[in-house]
């Protein structure tokens, strides 16, 4: 196995006396999808955030290639090669598709303090980016955002992370407002990244979306790492069983706080399949 | 009509080609600004004929769209990015006194004047940022705190200083020449050079350099931009410094050009600057306008509120054309943005 491009270890989260995360130790390898799974209100989206500087950990460290790195703000995280689309926006309704695209990396030409934003190649990179995901429809770089469907909208979102997204591609729910069409337009994307060799981290609740992409999985409860196991150690009813929060994941978590009242109240570091 | 294909999309919206090129001009958002400043230019040529353009006409409004219109800029970037400042009403008469109490008052050098009353203005528009970024009041209600507490403090101290609410200053040499004289012995205040000055330097600034992008995207979703690496608190307290400073910039130049400041007035400035924004296309809730629009808007307002005197009514009546213009601007602006937001990309092929 390759070695991992990014690792958390042991990482807690707080906001002020609401504790989010607990110990969360992960590894992200090149040319690997990771899927994080969990129930609304698990943490996966502030976990997410700790790796694209929007948060800090208020404990524990990340590992970038192996040695220690903070992510004091997003524009590290990018600067590293980490690129992410988050659960909610991403997009701004009244800009162009090429200015909403390039925001915060704008292209320019000219020289000095004269250079100024390049309106042509903006538009042509994004609607081309958009295109290869499937959004034939899109041929105006100048259209506005809102007036796209949700759809389309978070397919721009996500092609603008692929673009940008030089090491870890991170999508947080990307599917969730698409049709069946554009999901599957998703997955590919997601193999494709694989198959470019970014590690890729992946929320979701669809477990065939999961099942499709994902060669890692891990599942938060209530902020901890309840599973972590690779693909093919599960069945798809027991990953069903841990995303959906049935029978199983009731017992899971009965499970879990036996664990931590046995262990000092550490929760489990991973379970074994 | 033979061709299916084209004749399909007409009751829809208008047809492509020829019209192709008139629809992306009303998407603009300057393009119901522009129409505005059209109706009220043939509303008083028609009812006041054309001495409001002719040389002596044009200089008075000129001279009060370039005071506006160099704080009207920032205060509409502001709500560009989500943001708004009142407190330019009370920067204005700010700006006015520092120099007049320091220059003129005390008779201190007037380059002294002006560099402390740029000072005070960069001063107020980080206080005014600082608190916008780290509460979670919004920005109207801490420009109106800022509002009141200026123009407290310049009440207070100018009675304390020189126990009078009016201030004399004299001021001549290039001081005078370069922010406080008519133009060529005319009419036109300096300050119309400056405003145009300034508007190009805006319009570069925000069409044109790729930072100007920040201020729309903040404007329309704050997370999301600063998710996308944007520096947005500090956008956000340049943007208030700029229009602190440009209104204690303009309450300066006025005073030097007078000779004297008053404590009072500047008021005008909080609602003037807000319409010609509004009618120049700005969205009040972000994300959305041009300079180019706040520029036009800037011209509607002072055409309205000058040409009255060139037409028969009585002045009472200009703030009632105002009113309705604001209103007629912001419905129509409103239509083109969701024109806008509906075009559709050109269909390939037939
Ligand atoms: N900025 C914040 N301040 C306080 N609590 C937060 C904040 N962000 C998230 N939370 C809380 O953390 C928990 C996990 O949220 P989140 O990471 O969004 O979950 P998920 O993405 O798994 O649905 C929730 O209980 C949420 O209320
Ligand atoms: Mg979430």
């Amino acid at each position: 196995m390759t070695a991992p491009i990014l690792a958390l270890k042991n990482i807690n989260k707080s906001f002020g006396p609401i504790d989010v995360l607990h110990d969360i130790n992960l590894e992200v390898r090149p040319g690997e999808v990771l899927c994080l799974l969990g129930d609304n209100g698990a943490g996966k989206s502030t976990l997410i955030k700790i790796l694209s500087g929007v948060h800090q950990p208020t404990t524990g460290t990340i590992e970038l290639d192996g040695k220690e790195v903070t992510f004091p703000a997003p524009r590290v995280a990018q600067e590293a090669g980490i690129s992410t689309v988050h659960q909610f926006g991403g997009t701004f309704p009244l800009m162009s598709i090429g200015r909403s695209f390039f925001v915060g990396v704008e292209p320019t030409k000219g020289w000095g303090p004269f250079k100024i934003y390049d309106r042509a190649r903006a538009n042509a990179i994004a609607v081309k980016a958009v295109q290869d995901m499937g959004i034939t429809r899109i041929t105006d770089g100048d259209r506005l955002v809102g007036g796209l469907s949700g759809g389309e909208r978070q397919s721009l979102a996500i092609a603008r992370a692929v673009h940008f997204g030089a090491r870890v591609l991170i999508l947080d729910e990307p599917t969730a407002a698409l049709g069946v069409k554009q999901a599957t337009h998703v997955l590919r994307i997601v193999n494709e990244a694989k198959r470019r060799g970014l590690a890729v981290i992946f929320i979701t609740h669809q477990v065939m979306h999961a099942m499709a992409v994902g060669d890692h999985f891990a599942v938060l409860i209530r902020g901890a790492v309840a599973a972590d196991f690779r693909k093919g150690e599960k069945t798809r009813e027991e990953i069903t069983d841990l995303m959906a929060g049935g029978a199983s994941m009731a017992s899971l978590e009965a499970e879990i706080e036996g664990y931590m009242a046995t262990h000092d109240g550490h929760p489990p570091q991973a379970v074994q399949a | 009509m033979t061709s299916t294909t084209a004749s399909r999309p007409v009751g829809a919206k208008p047809a492509q080609g020829s019209n192709l090129s008139l629809g992306s001009l009303l998407r603009r958002p300057e393009a119901g600004a522009f129409l505005g400043l059209l109706a009220v230019l043939i509303f008083f040529a028609a009812f006041g004929g054309l001495t409001f353009l002719k040389p002596a006409g044009m200089s008075s409004w000129l001279n009060v769209a370039a005071n506006l219109g160099i704080i009207a800029i920032p205060v509409g970037l502001l709500m560009i990015a989500g943001e708004l400042d009142i407190s330019v009403g009370a920067m204005v008469p700010f700006g006015a006194m520092t120099v007049a109490v320091i220059s003129g008052h005390y008779g201190m050098s007037i380059w002294l004047g002006i560099a402390v009353t740029m000072a005070f203005g960069v001063t107020v528009g980080l206080i005014n940022g600082y608190m916008v970024i780290r509460t979670a009041v919004p920005s109207l209600i801490v420009t109106l705190g800022s509002l009141f507490a200026v123009q407290g403090i310049v009440l207070g101290l100018t009675v304390l200083i020189t126990k009078s609410t009016s201030v004399a200053l004299t001021v001549d040499g290039p001081a005078k020449v370069i922010f406080g004289d008519f133009l060529f012995g005319g009419q036109l205040q300096v300050m119309v050079i400056w405003w145009l000055v300034l508007t190009a330097a805006y319009v570069f600034f925000i069409h044109f350099s790729p930072k100007g992008n920040w201020i729309f995207a903040m404007g329309g979703d704050k997370v999301s931009a600063r998710n996308a690496g944007i520096p947005t608190d500090r956008m956000t307290i340049v943007l208030f410094v700029l229009s602190s400073t440009s209104a204690a910039f303009v309450g300066m130049c006025q005073a030097i050009l007078y000779n004297s400041a008053q404590v009072a007035g500047g008021q005008s400035f909080i609602f003037n600057s807000i319409i010609s924004v509004v009618v120049g296309g700005v969205l009040l809730t972000g994300g959305f306008g041009s300079v180019v629009g706040i520029f036009f808007g800037t011209i509607t307002f002072a055409i309205v509120n000058q040409g009255i005197y060139y037409t028969d009514f009585d002045r009472n009546w200009s703030a009632l054309i105002i009113g309705v213009l604001l209103l007629l601007a912001v419905l129509m602006n409103n239509t083109f943005r969701k024109m806008a937001l509906s075009a559709t990309t050109k269909k390939k092929g037939a």
